[in-house]
């Protein structure tokens, strides 16, 4: 047992860092440190800098690509990114459909849509859930019918994160209305561009414009575009949502919020006196801090377990909870770090080129907008209360 | 980055569990824990013939020589077996000091025999009023012919009257807080002056409150220069901390297992009542609570020999403050999820539940390490 980084991983977190030095455009890694919005074309620039690099399809072996890399140059490139402020991967296209391609896909589906994954030329949304089929999603209803070469698909989905950049949507659709929920579903690729599609804007509580509607009425899609086999589609996106929860204790993000939290709660006054130098507020952070860095060898401990098998298994849902609680904690720690500047919001400073003068502390804007846009952690890929329901089946047996 | 443990370890590992599961039950601990004794000296030679009482020395001084990771082995088997003889006091801590600052001929002598089972220590370091501070030392040593007279109160002592050689705390000089000014002494507790009250402890060990009336000690009675010891009693008290908190880990590894097993059998309303959600939920926190647990026990494992002090203690500091903290949560959520045979003396989950609270009254407890993890934390400047 030895929890110091090897030589040979030390030298790999250096050369993430000289990239990252390098190739990082300092305008976007500012835009992230500020909660800035970004730019589809901001993202897309980035990715396809990491893409040059090798280093975008983290999760993908290396026939196809990707890096394969182990664990722990996962979880070590991802700090070094959340420390720099490069924008997280977008992960609907590289950390979800592509592994379903992969591992499900026909040659015809990995030789068209895998490159185009690497070379951003498509942009993916998930389309899962529906109004009626939140957790449960088995129950969706958006109904596919095979006419001749083609799927008819009628129906609603909702909650679609950044719908309105993305070209292409992996889609769950029923395919037997009279099968057992789970085995009437098939899994269908959707050009967005194709007539009958319909993206409607969401807006979230912080005023931000994440997630769509998107309504399908009589969309026609080609049967070459279903992944693995008909009515087998429950399969795939199982395998997904596992996919999904890799990374997903966020401990890179983590570590960069706490050292934010302690960079403000350093500037801001108590009595005259640092926030950070108040007992109270220190012992918050200290909390947290603790807990994460429990949490970093649990990730690093199950990781390094799930390495030899592969996908990660139900463990992972323990990592999305804690993480999530963690940061939440962490974003919560930072709001309240403000006192009352945590009121004042001018949505338009959090564009690039806004010339107004900030009001309080430049930093404090975004930040309780942050706090609302971060309570979706603990909801999406599979909630908090639906991941203890997973381990309690899956790993207690109860 | 490696979690996995060499060949020699999982043996060390599989010795200390199998000796724990077959000889080890839980009527066996009730047994000893009310003993005259409190402990067995019959299991105390077995783990001298199995080479336990050596592991944490070093070869040079007939030890195995082990580090963190194989004290961290040793101490969680012994949590999921409650085990009750002097470990703690003798081997890491009285050993420990004894290794850190003792002249060749202490450490042969007095290493060689506990590392034989012959010799139980003990280390009165804590005062009436000290409570978990590791500096606050009020008792005396004041120059006396060539050595020395202590005199002072020793406070719940870890098998204080079970020793058979005491290692006492006193000042030599400064303030009562001063970290500099405190010597170690070596007290045969059948020395003149020596008063011992012996007592069990709610969750089946021993204690014993000491004074020290004038006790007169030799000049070879010191253990390393009278007045520098503090750095040792830190570093020492951290390996202490290490196995507390790996005791707790398997400790809850038991409560969390008995609870979950409980959880398939119990039935009310026609099912088991592992099939309510809000007690499925709550199950998982436990575990989450244990594997967050393990995780600290093998960080605090991997820092307690490291020379970066401040690194060290903090992490140290986290690992018994995210234990104190985990612990009491599974050991009250095992007793509320059992009901009413979570209440019983005769079954075993409550007596892992009391161990489970108890330890976080010893080393510092979560309200303790939180501040000093508050006091050591990195800030953003430092951190830049
Ligand atoms: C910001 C954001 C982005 C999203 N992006 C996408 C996306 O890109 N694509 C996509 O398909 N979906 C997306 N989602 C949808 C997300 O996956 C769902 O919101 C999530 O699965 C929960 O479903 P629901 O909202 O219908 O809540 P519900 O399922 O109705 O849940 C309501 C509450 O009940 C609890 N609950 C439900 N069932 C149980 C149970 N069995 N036991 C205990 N508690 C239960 C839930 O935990 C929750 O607290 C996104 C959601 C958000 C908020």
């Amino acid at each position: 047992m030895d929890l110091n980084y090897t030589a040979e991983e030390q030298a790999f977190r250096e050369e993430v860092r000289q990239f990252l030095r390098e190739k990082l455009p300092p305008e976007i890694a500012a835009k992230v440190k500020a909660h800035k919005r970004l730019t589809k074309e901001e993202i897309v620039r980035w990715q396809k800098i990491l893409n040059e690099r090798g280093w975008f399809a983290l999760h993908w072996p290396k026939e196809y690509g990707g890096t394969g890399w182990g664990p722990i140059k996962r979880h070590i490139f991802e700090e070094e990114m959340a420390a720099a402020g490069a924008p997280g991967i977008v992960p609907f296209g590289v950390s979800m459909v592509g592994p379903v391609i992969i591992k499900f896909g026909t040659e015809e589906q990995k030789k068209k849509y895998l490159p185009r994954i690497l070379n951003q030329e498509d942009w993916w949304c998930q389309g899962y859930s529906e109004p009626g089929a939140g957790s449960d999603l088995a129950s969706l209803k958006t109904r596919a019918v095979r006419e001749g070469d083609y799927y008819i698909v009628n129906g609603q989905k909702t909650w679609t994160t950044l719908g309105q950049h993305a070209n292409m949507m992996f889609c769950l659709v029923r395919t037997n209305p009279d099968a057992k929920p789970q085995e009437g579903i098939s899994f269908l690729l959707i050009d967005m561009k194709t007539p009958g599609i319909t993206v409607r804007p969401i807006i979230t509580l912080d005023g931000e414009h994440e997630v769509n509607e998107v309504f399908l009425d009589n969309v026609k899609v080609p049967v070459e575009n279903l992944v693995g086999e008909e009515n087998k589609g429950w399969t795939c996106a199982k395998y997904l949502l596992t996919y999904e929860r890799t990374g997903i204790a966020g401990v890179g993000m983590a570590k960069e919020g706490l050292r934010r939290l302690k960079e403000i709660a350093s500037k801001q006054l108590k009595n005259g006196r640092p926030l950070i130098e108040d007992p109270g507020f220190r012992a918050r952070i200290a909390a947290v801090e603790m807990e994460l860095m429990a949490l970093e060898v649990t990730n690093l401990r199950m990781v390094a377990a799930a390495q030899n098998g592969g996908v990660p298994g139900a463990e992972s849902s323990m990592l999305k909870v804690r993480g999530t609680e963690i940061r939440q904690e962490i974003t919560n720690l930072t709001r309240q770090a403000l006192g009352p500047y945590a009121l004042p919001y001018v949505p338009e400073a959090r564009d690039a080129g806004y010339q107004g003068e900030p009001i309080g502390p430049e930093y404090a804007n975004p930040l309780a907008a942050e706090y609302f846009n971060r309570r979706k952690i603990s909801i999406y890929g599979g909630s908090n209360e639906i991941q203890k329901n997973i381990i309690s089946k899956m790993i207690l047996g109860l | 980055m490696d979690f996995s443990l060499t060949d020699e370890q999982r043996m060390l590992q599989d010795t200390v569990a199998r000796l724990v599961r077959e000889q080890y039950d839980f009527e066996t601990r009730q047994k000893l824990a009310k003993s005259e004794l409190g402990f067995s000296r019959d299991f105390w030679r077995q783990y001298a013939e199995m080479g336990l009482l050596g592991v944490p020395f070093s070869e040079a001084v007939g030890g195995f020589g082990g580090g963190g990771v194989e004290l961290m082995l040793v101490m969680q088997e012994f949590g999921k077996g409650l085990v009750v003889e002097p470990y703690l006091a003798t081997v890491v801590l009285g050993g420990g000091l004894v290794e850190a600052l003792g002249s060749d001929a202490q450490k042969e002598d007095i290493l060689g025999r506990v590392i034989a089972g012959e010799l139980l220590l003990a280390f009165a370091h804590g005062e009436p009023d000290s409570r978990y501070s590791l500096s606050q030392v009020a008792t005396k040593a004041e120059r006396s012919g060539d050595g020395w007279k202590l005199t002072g109160q020793k406070a719940v002592v870890l098998n204080g009257a079970e020793a058979d050689l005491l290692i006492v705390s006193a000042r030599v000089s400064g303030n009562l807080t001063d970290t500099d000014g405190i010597g170690l002494f070596l007290v045969d507790p059948k020395a003149a002056g020596v008063k011992i009250r012996g007592c069990g402890t709610i969750d089946g060990l021993r204690v014993a409150e000491i004074s020290l009336d004038g006790v007169q000690v030799g000049a070879d009675a010191a253990l390393g220069e009278p007045g520098k010891a503090y750095a040792a009693i830190e570093r020492v008290t951290g390996r202490g901390i290490l196995a507390l908190c790996s005791e707790a880990v398997g400790a809850m590894e038991v409560v969390c297992n008995m609870t979950l097993e409980y959880l398939k059998t119990r039935k009310q309303f026609g099912q088991p009542i592992g099939k309510f959600q809000a007690l499925q939920h709550r199950m998982v926190d436990m575990f989450m609570e244990l594997e967050q647990a393990r995780s600290m026990a093998i960080l605090a494992a991997s820092v307690v020999d490291s020379d970066d002090v401040a690194e060290r203690e903090r992490t140290l500091s986290a690992a018994k403050y995210i234990i104190g903290k985990g612990g009491r949560f599974v050991a009250e959520q095992g007793i509320q999820l059992h009901g009413g045979i979570g209440m019983t003396w005769e079954y075993a989950m409550p007596h892992f539940a009391k161990r489970l609270v108890m330890i976080d009254h010893q080393l510092g407890d979560v309200d303790f390490h939180l501040d000093r993890f508050s006091a050591l934390m990195e800030t953003a400047e430092a951190a830049a």
